[in-house]
């Protein structure tokens, strides 16, 4: 099948891939970017495991091209903290066991991530339905709704610190 | 002079992060930036991939294959078939019960999805697009989905191959689709009980076909190394070693050339034991094309072809005096295993630990008989968040009971406790065999009755029955109460083997000089965070911090021997062994300790993360300085380092057990059911890091929730699979998820060195009676007595309107 060329911004940096069209995101994220964060777990949209953002919407990234994904701006689990200063949401979920085998994890992150944007305030309800796109066989839940809920808390605060500095 | 005071024991204690402290995960650095590193990630330089063409039909004779236009695809670089295979002896392969199982379809097909031809190319597109042009031919047989139609006098023959084959590998066939007869107990006695019963209740108890679903598929990267002779494999292991040795045998290549690698997995559940016919596959193409294959499942043959859980028809009756005092139990099963047997069960038990059937009870006497048979469905009878047959057996006794209770007109709570295994009879032997370690069922239940406060909520569902009853609410509310006993950490390696491997686990130490460490053991972790716990139990023993310690587990040319990670036997085994090698570590530590300070072994005592002089509190060697001396120090009769290994082969199964209480509320016109309460007490003996037990708790009651309210493998009669994707398989969202309140008690396991019994499957055993005794009961004051699961929105709604309730 003939290649086309593909561009986007992952991670603030720019890409140029070429490829065949019929090519998924999330495999041009995983196999030609080599950004495994963002897993495969159905391939149909209901696990939600390639969750990235993609012009500040969340995306499930099995199931568009990368195509569709022309001069877009993605961002994925790799792009959002760093070793020494991790986001918010990575150090809510490892305080408070929001994960197990880590698969469904960078998904359930970046929904995170795009949801306390849209509701900075959720309650835990809201929280409940704003990832329930995100499928996790280990955790029940439970912890991932109270990491999100600590991490909304901790963006808050912070937030407010910020407020205070400026004024 | 010296200021800084020394810290105490308890500071000391503290500080090494050991037993029974909840320990933050040292895994999740890496899985909450993306750098875990699961099969899916592995890239291979010259890496193709394969994948299979599956059959679109249950049964059938394959008239033809043609491969023609897949091979002319650019692209596609070979097409194995079983005629490819057979000259390899790698058609069928070995099966981890003792039957075999085609790797590809030989002359006919036995299941929707089997698999028939594996295409191999460039990448996964040419792969998909080469897997659309392989013709094949299909001759349709007629199909057998039903277990109870299987043994017929005209029943279609599945298996051909060993049709006429009177002895299987456990026991006497009767009938070409019969795999075995399994019996436990003493059937005369039981019989004669039931006979002279006062009350005996009788019913049919059905544990529906499920599968354990990881997030994460199965899939592995083989890679033959044709310069050095070196196969090695990356996968989705559960049992690595296992793989190893299995590998070799059915391969020829001899074992050390092999290396086995079980990197991160993502999640396992039972599903990722077994031996595939894709990890065969990727082998042979790897051997073929000299370059590395990767094959991964997707979700669609994850749920069609890969390991089944349950699927047993258990029918059972129960007997009582009057006052409800249990006088005996039998049981019968009929046991779909699919077309294969390949179940993962320890050799001698083809059943699995089905005969723990008697459950928390003091039972007299009992008889459990199983039968197995071949049907056109997919193998598997895997232990999903179990400990083979746990699940079903828990679920069956836990069904009697409430039927008992009907029949007796009596309270089930009041029930259960009058038939407890009391404290005092610990170590006790059941009617079917197992000696049970250790509980305390009594303090367990009222702690779990109270803490709901178990009248109140009666009053409560008797006045929501009033309300429903005078037309003024259409909700019934339902109290599902579940104790359960388990038994886990397989196991004794004089009952326990598979395939001949038995069933011990092992751990291995080095300390390093400047006093850290790295250990290996032959488990692996799929998300129950080994690299904390493990590291935790270490500290306690050696007083070395846990953070200073590494765990490494899935590398079988560096781990130890081990049979890996299922059947909660990490704790009871591979823990043990954990424990038993730093008991060795500091054995050896002494001495040295006892050299430097001019003193003899005996005059020492441990003190937290030293060790001390007798009635001399100043005179001490840390670990630290231990470890360097170790490898600093010419120690007369001692050799230098500072290093143990320890097999454990465990002397008695583990008995985790629990007391679980569900309250829910039916809307009686639609079938939806909502979750109110669910409580859930766990005694899993010691407690290595509560939050980690938590967490497998939280996570083992929402798979126990899916499986009771709607998750399934559902076949039509002519075998096709009704529930192949997420979108018909019931896998719970947030959404419907509740909040679990989780509680304990803590009676360790004698037997175990540090008293641990294990704990990441009790919540799925336990649960699956709450749920579903809830919903029964919330129909008990209309006559319902059995209702087969899941129980989903429909068939909630059928029991309804069967009850006559719509009118």
């Amino acid at each position: 099948m003939e290649k086309i060329n593909v561009s986007m911004k992952v991670n603030g940096k720019d890409e140029n891939l070429n490829v065949e069209p019929r090519t998924l995101l999330v495999h041009a994220l995983r196999e030609h970017l080599e950004y495994t964060g963002a897993h495969i777990g159905c391939s149909s949209s209901h696990c939600g495991a390639c969750t990235v953002d993609l012009n500040g919407k969340s995306v499930k990234s099995c199931t568009i091209f990368a195509p569709q994904a022309e001069g877009a701006e993605i961002l994925t689990v790799e792009g959002i903290g760093t070793p020494d200063k991790l986001h918010v949401i990575q150090e809510m979920f490892k305080e408070h066991h929001g994960l197990q085998c880590g698969y469904c994890t960078p998904g359930m992150i970046m929904r995170s991530y795009r949801f306390l944007q849209e509701n900075p305030n959720p309650t835990e309800e809201e929280v409940r339905f704003g990832i329930s796109g995100n499928l996790c066989r280990c955790t029940g839940y439970q912890n991932i709704v109270k990491s999100i809920m600590a991490a909304a808390k901790k963006i808050n605060e912070e937030a407010k610190v910020e407020e205070k500095e400026i004024a | 002079m010296d200021d800084v005071k020394t810290p105490s024991s308890e500071e000391r204690k503290s500080a090494l992060s050991g037993l029974g402290t909840s320990r933050k995960r040292v895994e999740d650095a890496r899985f909450t930036q993306g750098k875990g590193n699961y099969v899916d990630d592995i890239k291979l330089k010259g890496m193709l991939f394969g994948d299979f063409v599956r059959s679109p039909v249950a049964h059938a004779k394959i008239k033809k294959i043609d491969t023609t236009a897949a091979l002319a695809l650019p692209g596609v670089h070979a097409v194995l078939t079983a005629a490819d295979l057979e000259p390899l002896g790698l058609h069928w392969m070995p099966t981890l019960a003792g039957d075999k199982q085609m790797v590809l379809a030989d002359g006919k097909v036995l299941f929707q999805g089997q698999e028939v031809a594996f295409v191999v190319g460039d990448d996964r597109y040419a792969v998909s697009d080469g897997v659309a042009l392989v013709e094949v031919e299909y001759d349709e047989l007629p199909v057998v989905t039903d277990p109870f139609k299987a043994e017929m006098e005209n029943a279609p023959v599945l298996r051909e191959d060993i049709a006429d084959q009177k002895e299987g590998a456990h026991g006497p066939r009767r009938h070409p689709n019969h795999i075995f007869t399994w019996e436990s107990g003493d059937k005369e006695g039981t019989n004669k009980v039931l006979d002279e019963a006062e009350v005996v209740a009788d019913e049919m108890v059905y544990y529906h076909r499920t599968h354990p679903c990881p997030l994460e598929t199965c899939g592995c990267v083989a890679s033959m190394d044709k310069v050095n002779g070196k196969l090695t494999v990356w996968g989705t292991f559960q049992a690595p070693h296992a793989v190893r040795t299995v590998a070799s045998l059915i391969s020829s290549i001899p074992e050390h050339n092999i290396r086995i690698i079980s990197p991160d997995i993502g999640g396992g559940f039972g599903n990722k034991v077994g031996v595939y016919p894709g990890y065969v596959c990727a082998i042979v193409a790897s051997i073929v094309t000299g370059v590395p294959i990767k094959w991964v499942e997707d979700r669609m043959d994850n749920l069609m072809a890969t390991a089944f859980a349950r699927d047993y028809w258990m029918h059972g009756k129960i007997s009582a005096t009057k006052e409800g005092k249990i006088t005996g139990l039998w049981c019968h099963t009929t046991a779909d295993h699919g077309a294969f047997d390949a179940c993962a069960d320890p050799t001698k038990f083809p059943a699995g630990f089905m005969n723990i059937c008697t459950g928390s009870y003091d039972i007299p006497v009992a008889y459990l008989a199983v039968d197995g048979v071949y049907t056109n469905k997919a193998p598997g009878g895997v232990a999903y968040r179990c400990s083979f047959r746990v699940t079903e057996a828990s679920y069956f006794i836990e069904r009697m009971i409430e039927v008992l209770a009907l029949k007796l007109g009596m309270d089930s709570a009041e029930l259960r406790s009058k038939n407890f295994i009391k404290k005092e009879q610990f170590p006790y032997t059941s009617a079917l065999g197992w000696e049970y370690d250790s509980g305390d069922y009594h303090k367990a239940w009222d702690k779990a009755l109270e803490a709901v406060n178990y009248k109140k909520l009666r009053e409560d569902q008797a006045k929501q029955l009033e309300l429903f009853k005078s037309g003024k609410s259409r909700k019934l509310i339902g109290i599902g109460l579940s104790h359960f006993t388990e038994i886990v950490g397989a196991g004794p390696v004089k009952n326990c083997d598979i395939l001949g491997l038995g069933m011990f686990d092992a751990c291995e130490i080095r300390i390093h000089p400047t006093g850290s460490a790295i250990a290996r053991l032959g488990t692996i972790s799929q998300g129950q965070g080994h690299a904390t716990t493990f590291a935790q139990i270490l500290a306690s023993e050696i007083g070395i911090p846990a953070s200073d310690i590494t765990l490494e587990e899935g590398d079988t040319d560096t781990a130890p021997y081990g049979l890996g990670t299922y059947g909660s036997r990490s704790t009871p085994v591979a823990g043990a062994a954990t424990a038993m090698a730093g008991r060795k570590i500091r054995a050896k530590a002494q001495m040295i300790a006892a050299y430097l300070l001019e003193v003899h072994d005996d005059d020492l005592e441990w003190d937290v993360d030293r060790f001390v002089v007798k009635g001399a509190p100043d005179k001490f060697k840390t670990m630290k300085e231990i470890a360097f001396a170790s490898y600093n120090q010419a120690i007369p009769g001692v050799e230098p380092g500072l290093e143990a290994v320890s097999y454990y082969d465990p002397p008695n199964m583990t008995y985790p057990n629990g007391a679980y209480i569900c309250v829910m509320e039916i809307d009686v016109d639609t079938g939806v059911s909502e979750i109110k309460k669910v409580y859930a007490l766990d005694d899993c003996g010691t407690r290595i890091n509560p939050m980690i037990i938590e967490g497998q708790v939280h996570g083992g009651l929402t798979e126990a929730l899916a499986i009771s309210m709607g998750q399934e493998i559902a076949y039509d009669e002519q075998g096709n699979v009704m529930t192949g994707t997420l979108m018909d398989f019931f896998v719970p969202t947030a959404w419907e998820t509740p909040n679990y309140e989780t509680d304990f008690t803590e009676t360790p396991s004698p037997h175990h060195p540090i008293g641990a019994k294990g704990v990441g499957e009790s919540p799925n055993v336990g649960g699956v009676s709450a749920f579903s005794n809830a919903v029964h009961d919330a129909f008990k004051p209309f006559g319902l007595t059995q209702a087969h699961m899941p129980h989903d929105h429909w068939r909630v709604w059928k029991i309804a309107k069967d009850l006559g309730l719509h009118n």
